[in-house]
Parts: C-alpha cells; sequence; structure tokens
C-alpha cells in the first residue's frame, strides 16, 4: 500500500469501498436535506410573517443571528447533551444553521416586492392570501430560494462534522482517515465527495433558482 | 332623480397619533361624472379616495356606494367592483398584458371565452395592438403600461374608477394623450370616474367636478368653470392662479357682468323729433326701442332717420327688428364673434324674457381684452394668445 501515490492510495480506496462510501454520500445528503427542508418549512412561513408583521423583524433575525454565531462544533456538542448521540442531534444542528439564511431571505424578498404592485393587487379585490400566492410569492421565490441554497451548501459542510456525534455521513470516512497512519487517502475519500456534493447542490439550486425566477422579470 | 353612485356623509379620518386625514367630508357623486380631487401634498385627496375602496377606513361618517353603506360591504367584493389605477401603474410584472387585464375577472372566476373576449375588446379600446397580450409589462413603455392599467380597471365592467395621480410619471406628450384616452373612455363607456392629481390644468381640462381639498377640509366643489369664475377664497384663487382666472374670466364671463346697463332707450310712441332730441343729448346714433314695460322691440338709428323722417311721426314708423340680441347668459366670447362677423357696433342684452337689461358695444369688448391682456398687470403668454384672437378681426372692421 504505502509503495503507491496518494492518488493511487485514493483510486484503490475508492474501487474497494465504493458501496460503503456511495452509501455514506446519500446518508450525508439526506441528513443535510432533511435540515434544509424543515428549515424551509419553518422559516419560510416566519419570514412572511415577519415581513408582513415588522415589529417582530429585528427579534426575530436578531435570535437568527445570534445561533448562526455559535460554532458548530460546540453547537453539536451542546445538542448532544440534549438530544444525545446520533443523526437527530446533526439534523437539529443544520436546521438551526439554516433558519438565518432562509429567514433572512425570505423577508428580504418579500420586502422588496414593490410596494405598487401589492398597492394594486389589493386594490384590485385580492385576498390576503391571494396577494401571497399570486403575487408576493412569485416575485420573491428567487431570493427564497438563493437562502435555500445559501443553506444548503453550509448544511452539507456541517454534516461532516457531525460524524463525531456518530451520525455517520461522509464525516466519518475523514475520521477513519484522521484515525489511520497515512490516512490521507481516505480522508481524500470523504472530503472530495463532500465537496462535490456542495458543489453540485449549488448549482442544481442555482438553476432551480433561476428556473422559478418569473418571466418577464 | 336617479340615486348617487357615491355619497360621502361627515366623513372623518384620523390616523394613528391623532393626525387627522379628512375631516367634514359630505360630497355626492352623481354616476357619469368625472370628479376629479386637488390638492397640495397632505391635503387629504389621496386619503379621500382610498376609503371609498375601504383601502382606508373611515373614523366616523359613512360613505354610500349606490346607497349602500361600504362599512357593510366586504372589502374584497367591494374593491373588484371598482376600479383602481395608481401613479406607479403596479402592472404584475411576472403577469403578461393578458393575465394583468384579466386579473379581476380572474378573481371573479369568468370562463376562460369571456376573459379572452374582453381582453380583445379593450385592447381595440385604447388602440393597443392584440399581440401586446403576450408580452410582458416590462417590454412595454410607460405610456403602454399605463394604457394597460387603465384598461385593467375596466375589465370588470366597473361603473366607478379610482385613479391616483395616474398620469404623473409620464413625460407631458404621453400624459396628454392618456388624457384624451381617458375622457373619451369615460363619456363613451358612461364611468363615474375619481381622479387625484396635483395638477391644476389636468383637473381643468377633465373634470366635469373638481373638489378643491385643503388640510383635509372641502374648500371648495363645483363644475371647473365655477369654480373658475366663483373661487371660494384665496386658497382656491392661489391654487388656480392668477393667469387662470383672468384667461378664465375672458373665456367665462358672460355678457351680463361685462354690460352697460343704461342704453339709451326710447319707446314706440314718441315721436321722431323728440327721438333726434334724445340722440343729440345723449350722444348716439341709434335708439333701442322698447315698450312700457322695458321688453325689446328693435332700434332706430340716425340712418333711417334722415331718409324717412317726413313720412314717419313716431318712432314705431321707423322701427328696425333686425338687430339679433344677445341673452344674458351668454359668454362673451362667443358674444365677440357674433359682434365682430355680423358687424354691429352693439348688441342689445336681454333675459329670457326679451326684457332689456343692458347693451354690449364694441367698446366693452376693448375694456374685456384690455383686462385680459393688461388686467392683472402680467402680459403672460396665455393673455397675448387672446389678444391675436379678438383683436384681429377688429382691425380689419376699421380697414373697411
Amino acid at each position: 500500500m504505502s509503495e503507491m501515490g496518494l492518488w493511487q492510495q485514493f483510486w484503490y480506496y475508492m474501487t474497494h469501498n465504493g458501496s460503503y462510501v456511495l452509501e455514506q454520500f446519500s446518508r450525508h445528503f439526506l441528513i443535510a436535506i432533511y435540515g434544509v427542508l424543515l428549515a424551509a418549512v419553518v422559516g419560510i412561513p416566519l419570514g412572511i410573517l415577519i415581513a408582513r408583521y415588522k415589529k417582530l423583524s429585528a427579534t426575530t433575525i436578531g435570535i437568527a443571528n445570534v445561533i448562526q454565531t455559535i460554532p458548530s462544533l460546540a453547537m453539536l456538542s451542546i445538542l448532544m447533551l440534549a438530544l444525545g448521540l446520533g443523526v437527530n442531534t446533526v439534523i437539529v444542528t443544520v436546521f438551526l444553521y439554516s433558519i438565518l439564511p432562509i429567514v433572512k431571505n425570505t423577508y428580504t424578498g418579500m420586502n422588496n416586492v414593490n410596494r405598487a404592485v401589492i398597492d394594486t393587487a389589493q386594490g384590485m379585490g385580492m385576498t390576503r392570501m391571494q396577494q401571497l400566492f399570486l403575487v408576493e410569492l412569485p416575485l420573491s421565490v428567487s431570493v427564497i430560494m438563493a437562502g435555500v441554497r445559501n443553506a444548503l451548501v453550509v448544511a452539507i459542510g456541517n454534516v461532516a462534522i457531525g460524524a463525531f456525534v456518530g451520525a455517520g455521513g461522509l464525516g466519518d470516512i475523514i475520521i477513519r482517515g484522521t484515525n489511520a497512519t497515512d490516512g490521507g487517502a481516505i480522508i481524500l475519500a470523504g472530503a472530495l465527495p463532500t465537496a462535490l456534493m456542495a458543489i453540485i447542490a449549488d448549482l442544481l439550486l442555482g438553476w432551480a433558482e433561476r428556473k422559478l425566477q418569473p418571466h418577464g422579470m | 332623480m336617479e340615486e348617487p353612485i357615491l355619497a360621502f356623509k361627515d366623513v372623518k379620518k384620523v390616523y394613528h397619533g391623532g393626525t387627522v386625514g379628512v375631516e367634514d367630508v359630505n360630497l355626492t357623486i352623481n354616476k357619469g361624472e368625472f370628479v376629479c380631487m386637488i390638492g397640495t401634498s397632505g391635503s387629504g385627496k389621496t386619503t379621500l379616495m382610498r376609503m371609498v375602496n375601504r383601502m382606508h377606513d373611515a373614523t366616523s361618517g359613512e360613505i354610500l356606494f349606490n346607497g349602500k353603506n361600504i362599512k357593510k360591504i366586504d372589502p374584497v367584493a367591494l374593491r373588484r367592483q371598482i376600479g383602481y389605477v395608481i401613479q406607479n401603474i403596479g402592472l404584475m410584472p411576472h403577469m403578461t398584458i393578458y393575465d394583468n387585464i384579466t386579473l379581476v375577472p380572474r378573481l371573479l372566476k369568468w370562463s376562460d371565452e369571456k376573459k379572452r373576449a374582453q381582453a380583445k375588446k379593450l385592447c381595440q379600446e385604447v388602440e393597443l395592438p392584440e399581440e401586446f397580450l403576450t408580452r410582458y409589462p416590462s417590454q412595454l413603455s410607460g405610456g403602454q403600461q399605463q394604457r394597460v392599467g387603465v384598461i385593467r380597471a375596466l375589465a370588470a365592467n366597473q361603473d366607478l374608477i379610482l385613479m391616483d395621480e395616474p398620469f404623473g410619471a409620464l413625460d407631458p406628450i404621453t400624459r396628454e394623450s392618456l388624457q384624451d384616452l381617458v375622457s373619451d373612455l369615460q363619456k363613451r363607456l358612461n364611468k363615474t370616474i375619481i381622479f387625484v392629481t396635483h395638477d391644476i390644468d389636468e383637473a381643468l381640462r377633465l373634470a366635469t367636478q373638481v373638489v378643491i381639498l385643503d388640510n383635509g377640509h372641502i374648500v371648495q366643489h363645483g363644475a371647473p368653470e365655477e369654480i373658475l369664475q366663483h373661487p371660494a377664497n384665496d386658497f382656491v384663487r392661489n391654487f388656480l392662479g392668477e393667469e387662470r382666472l383672468s384667461q378664465a374670466r375672458a373665456e367665462l364671463s358672460t355678457v351680463d357682468q361685462i354690460m352697460l346697463t343704461d342704453p339709451v332707450t326710447i319707446t314706440m310712441e314718441r315721436s321722431i323729433p323728440e327721438a333726434i332730441k334724445l340722440m343729440r343729448q345723449r350722444r348716439v346714433d341709434t335708439l333701442l326701442v322698447v315698450d312700457g314695460h322695458g321688453f325689446f322691440k328693435g332700434y332706430v338709428d340716425i340712418d333711417t332717420i334722415t331718409s324717412h323722417y317726413k313720412r314717419a311721426t313716431s318712432v314705431s314708423d321707423l322701427l328696425s327688428t333686425d338687430m339679433p340680441t344677445l341673452q344674458k347668459d351668454t359668454l362673451v366670447r362667443k358674444t365677440v364673434r357674433k359682434m365682430l362677423n355680423r358687424d354691429f357696433k352693439y348688441l342689445p342684452v336681454v333675459d329670457d324674457k326679451q326684457k332689456l337689461l343692458g347693451i354690449v358695444t364694441r367698446t366693452t369688448m376693448v375694456d374685456v381684452v384690455y383686462d385680459t391682456i393688461w388686467g392683472e398687470g402680467t402680459a403672460d403668454e396665455t393673455a397675448a394668445d387672446q389678444e391675436g384672437e379678438t383683436t384681429a378681426p377688429a382691425a380689419v372692421h376699421e380697414g373697411k
């Protein structure tokens, strides 16, 4: 083994443990997705809410900002005390980190919709819900998507650390590599797919963002 | 009488913090009126307009739409019955022109065929090519966009349309063509329009009724001519500006305002010598002939007397009746034409029962023209226009 170069070793590892890497890859991805989806389910309505009731916005965004400042390893450890080892702790961590970009972007997106457009929508007789679904959301969806995209990329990075609390994922492979003598190749086998996943996720959501941008804008 | 489409009764609006938006508003708007609400910023004109479709709710008083208190109508249902056009156009940027025009019909769940037909019809009304229907607002010019904004407000056959400074952001030429368009649509389709503006020329041009607001109160309300002729107070006078007022005086004053009230008259049964004596006394060449009750009968002039006095005994024998009369409420500007075109030096002014009230002479016309030009001490552009208009025919006459 040791007479092989780093890349050869990496290749060797991948060919022999391909299915394992793939399994961790999908696990990693799912943890990130679950966390972000959960954050979107909570964050988008929250963003809409604080855009309507501006008084709530400072507090809400303030709290989300504070959460963001906590280092991820510290966050994991704190949550681990409450939730124990395992995948749930990581999902909650991802959720907490995703809240800020999603809420903030939703809030910005909603606020950036032209006042005149909302005024006419209301003045022409749209209900609150029609204003939201026919006007405000279509016009702010790409900004909201940018927040989700941001959150997902950050989440993929954070999930790698999640291996410390036994959640698995590509972080598991990286830790394996750090524990082995001359484990550079193994570290790569964990790190490169993580980076790849982040890049692909970013590209895909970027594409979705453009697709969701309404015509005529 | 038909029920007014809109009536304000003691309407008052107080904002949070106690600022009074509007107060003591009593106003009745009949169907088919073009009402311009005008005032400086902060006068409450927009507030008043926005109360109609409950974008603002009145603090006290009531607003009746077709006789029904709007507080008893669901705001959403109310707004779908009232067209709404705002300054910043407010077209939905993510919807095609078609979707924009048929927005309210869509909310009202019209069928597709009905919506399509309506959109096509409205495009024809304002001469927008039909292929615009598939475009997006950003692909249209500002003027075209506001055209769409206007027809969108008509799409669900709304009878009442609210417009909040709709043409404020457009260049003067586009603005003028849109003013013509709206004015034309309003008359043709018999719509009632409430139009908020701060441009007095726009208001005078479009309105059948002008409502002038200051500090939340209606200062004056009436037809444009009425307001120009009888501004209620100094605020209105300042608002209209001296230039428009003096122009209006010339344009809109009636003959009874400028006539001489002591015409030289004679009754029918007087003798010719008496008539000549009177002429000499008063230095005139014509006498207006009236009966015993002051009703106008005709005239007798020195030409007729010199050629026929031997055969005549009384004024009635030489009476000429070919002189047209002016009704007392005829506009002066029409009189000028009548007088100059037909070579009369003077015209008698009568009321509707032919009772003689006074006389308008060419000299009186000179006074009017003089007032227009120099009356208020400013020889502005408009007055200069007027000069060219009224004195030119007179010069021709003198040359004869």
